[in-house]
């Protein structure tokens, strides 16, 4: 018996996510030949764009989806950039390979901070986790060997032609964008993506349907940490220049944050139109210095309040639009 | 003898956290929510301070006439028209909302005041001490700090035993709906509490500015102490508010006394210390367990 007489089918792709995927290969295809016809400010503001995109997917999968508001998210981002800047210069490691080992570190790195921030519930966990950043901060700020508050630079990119590093760097963001995208669709759509979204809407309920909390959080929180560290080497390869106070500021989690509020919270659409606004109004307010981020923390406040499904939640719901569809619908012919 | 006098005015500096934390505290103990603007209200309030020092003249001690009131009616405005309105949403709009001022607070700072930093000036008081005999002293100011935070609690204490507002937070506290099955006017009453929550961060912004110069950028490390002190001194205990100051501000100066640049940094790593071996806190108050 085939599923075509079955009276009863479950439909995971919706057609506006075949016409998508078909898109997305056509978008990926001019994207990854740029190099042959771009100029390199363009490949600049795209790795910029892409590592925020990354931060903000990853973001959203801790707060969105399994429900772990942290405010400390650019711990990973300075473990990142930090640990590129040591596997490369110190210890002789390829500074492109470095880029997904740093990942490693961070992701190592989050195991012992996990075991402090859980035990933290909601508000809680969010200034705990503010916290554990200036912890890191701190510590990086009193380390000789890793040049202190004023931080190092990335020496081992120097002996490469500039031409060849910035093609580089450019190709290996488009395949961290196109991965991370990737992974955390498949990861939602995943059983464990399930048992995440049970843990979302009553987590109680889920237990005892038996998905295991903790460990789904720990493996989010975890996964996350790599994806977010691999994103700040990313951001220092791009930046070559390294100091505590700006790999750990507080910035990176407000900007990841206001993009995913405006764009829609737990959606894989949203952070995609959020970093694209965010780019859009930091432009528009170039020349009025900390005036982007008052307005996008207020049209961060007021999405909050008028619609917290955000831009792409409106967009969904008027038009039944699912790009990255990660429910199942069924469907009775 | 340097140790004692080191224990000491870490001590005192206690005094102040205290004062940053009660708001804290008060606001989660009442309606469960952490405000996470906390910090950046108390240097907005210590500018506005400066605003009434540098237009009026007076004395910052005085300025608090204005600023406290004006804290407080911003705190029941907040309350009332913005907070009120993402009740029953669960843990995240609050957080993000908050989260949001913290922001947009700290770039109008920068905005309007720029990066410069300020410090609010009392005319010598900040400067003055007291000898205790075999060279120990305390500063006038950090000792009345202290004085004003005890005064502080005392007052707290009072209203949640003896007034009914009082009562009504800590039933709200034990039951928010058996609270407004009672009768209770939530709404109002949340509005009151961060009223309350703003006017002594107003109290402690302006102590601040007084004690040490500060910028747009001092509000997170504010929200931050207040936070471990809570969390050090036990959740829920008003109390234990002071003693978690005092540990934090013990912890700082020795730290700070140790090596230059480890000061804050002993800090925190005491509160993870207790997060770690004791996660209830001090003085914790027997809770129910949710």
């Amino acid at each position: 018996m085939t599923s075509s007489t079955a009276p009863i089918q479950v439909e995971r792709t919706t057609r506006a996510s075949r016409a998508g995927l078909a898109a997305g290969a056509i978008a990926l295809l001019a994207l990854g030949s740029l190099p042959a016809w771009g100029d390199p400010s363009t490949m600049r503001i795209l790795v910029e764009f892409i590592a925020l995109l990354v931060l903000a997917q990853m973001w959203n999968l801790l707060a969105g989806y399994a429900g772990l508001v942290s405010i400390g998210q650019q711990v990973y981002v300075g473990l990142g950039g930090y640990a590129l800047i040591v596997l490369a210069d110190d210890l002789g490691v390829n500074p492109f390979l470095a880029v997904p080992l740093a990942g490693v570190i961070a992701a190592a790195f989050a195991l012992p901070t996990a075991a402090l921030v859980f035990r933290f519930h909601g508000g809680y966990f969010a200034v705990g986790t503010w916290a554990i950043g200036e912890v890191y901060r701190l510590l990086i700020a009193n380390t000789p060997a890793l040049g202190r508050g004023s931080g190092r630079t990335l020496k081992a990119v120097f002996p490469l032609a500039r031409e060849t590093r910035e093609v580089t760097t450019y190709l290996l963001a488009l395949a961290i964008g196109v991965a991370a995208l990737v992974a955390v669709y498949a990861f939602l759509r995943s059983r464990y993506g399930l048992g995440l979204m049970a843990i979302r809407d009553s987590e109680p309920g889920s237990e005892t349907l038996g998905v295991d909390v903790f460990r789904t959080k720990l493996v989010v929180y975890v996964g996350v940490a790599f994806g977010t560290g691999v994103t700040g080497a990313l951001i220092y390869l791009n930046l070559l220049r390294i100091s505590p106070d700006a790999a750990f500021s507080i910035n990176w989690t407000a900007y990841t944050i206001f993009i995913v509020v405006i764009g829609g919270l737990g959606s894989l659409e949203g952070p995609l139109i959020g970093t694209a606004l965010f780019f859009v109004v930091r432009e528009l307010l170039s020349d009025y210095g900390a005036w982007y981020m008052i307005l996008l923390g207020a049209l961060a406040v007021g999405v909050m309040l008028a619609y917290p499904q955000g831009l792409w939640g409106i967009v969904a719901e008027r038009w039944d639009l699912r790009f990255f569809p990660v429910g199942r619908r069924v469907r009775v012919d | 003898m340097a140790w004692v006098d080191t224990v000491l005015q870490g001590l005192l500096l206690g005094g102040l956290y205290a004062l940053f934390a009660t708001g804290l505290s008060l606001i989660f103990g009442v309606m469960r929510i952490v405000n996470l603007a906390h910090g950046d209200l108390s240097i907005l309030a210590a500018f506005l301070a400066v605003v009434v020092v540098e237009t009026v003249g007076w004395n910052p001690f005085l300025a608090l006439i204005l600023v406290a009131p004006l804290m407080a009616a911003l705190g029941y405005a907040l309350q009332t028209l913005v907070l009120n309105r993402l009740l029953g949403q669960g843990i995240l709009p609050p957080i993000l909302v908050t989260f949001g001022l913290s922001i947009i607070i700290q770039n109008a700072l920068l905005e309007t005041f720029s990066a410069d930093s300020r410090r609010l000036n009392p005319g010598g008081i900040e400067t003055a001490s007291l000898a205790l005999g075999s060279g120990l002293a305390i500063g006038w100011f950090p000792f009345i700090t202290l004085a004003v935070a005890v005064l502080i609690l005392v007052g707290l204490q009072l209203l949640i035993s003896r007034v009914s507002v009082g009562r009504a937070f800590r039933a709200t506290s034990d039951d928010q709906e058996a609270a407004e099955l009672m009768g209770i006017d939530n709404r109002r009453l949340y509005g009151l509490a961060m009223a309350l929550s703003l006017g002594i961060v107003a109290v402690a912004g302006v102590f601040l500015g007084i004690r040490t110069t500060f910028t747009f950028a001092s509000g997170p490390d504010r929200l931050l102490f207040a936070f471990e002190a809570v969390i050090i001194g036990g959740l829920g205990s008003l109390w234990g508010t002071l003693v978690g100051g005092a540990v934090l501000g013990i912890a700082q100066t020795v730290g700070a006394k140790l090596s230059p640049g480890w000061g804050i940094l002993t800090g925190h790593l005491v509160f993870l210390a207790v997060l770690l071996w004791r996660p209830q806190g001090l003085f914790a108050r027997a809770r129910r367990v949710d």
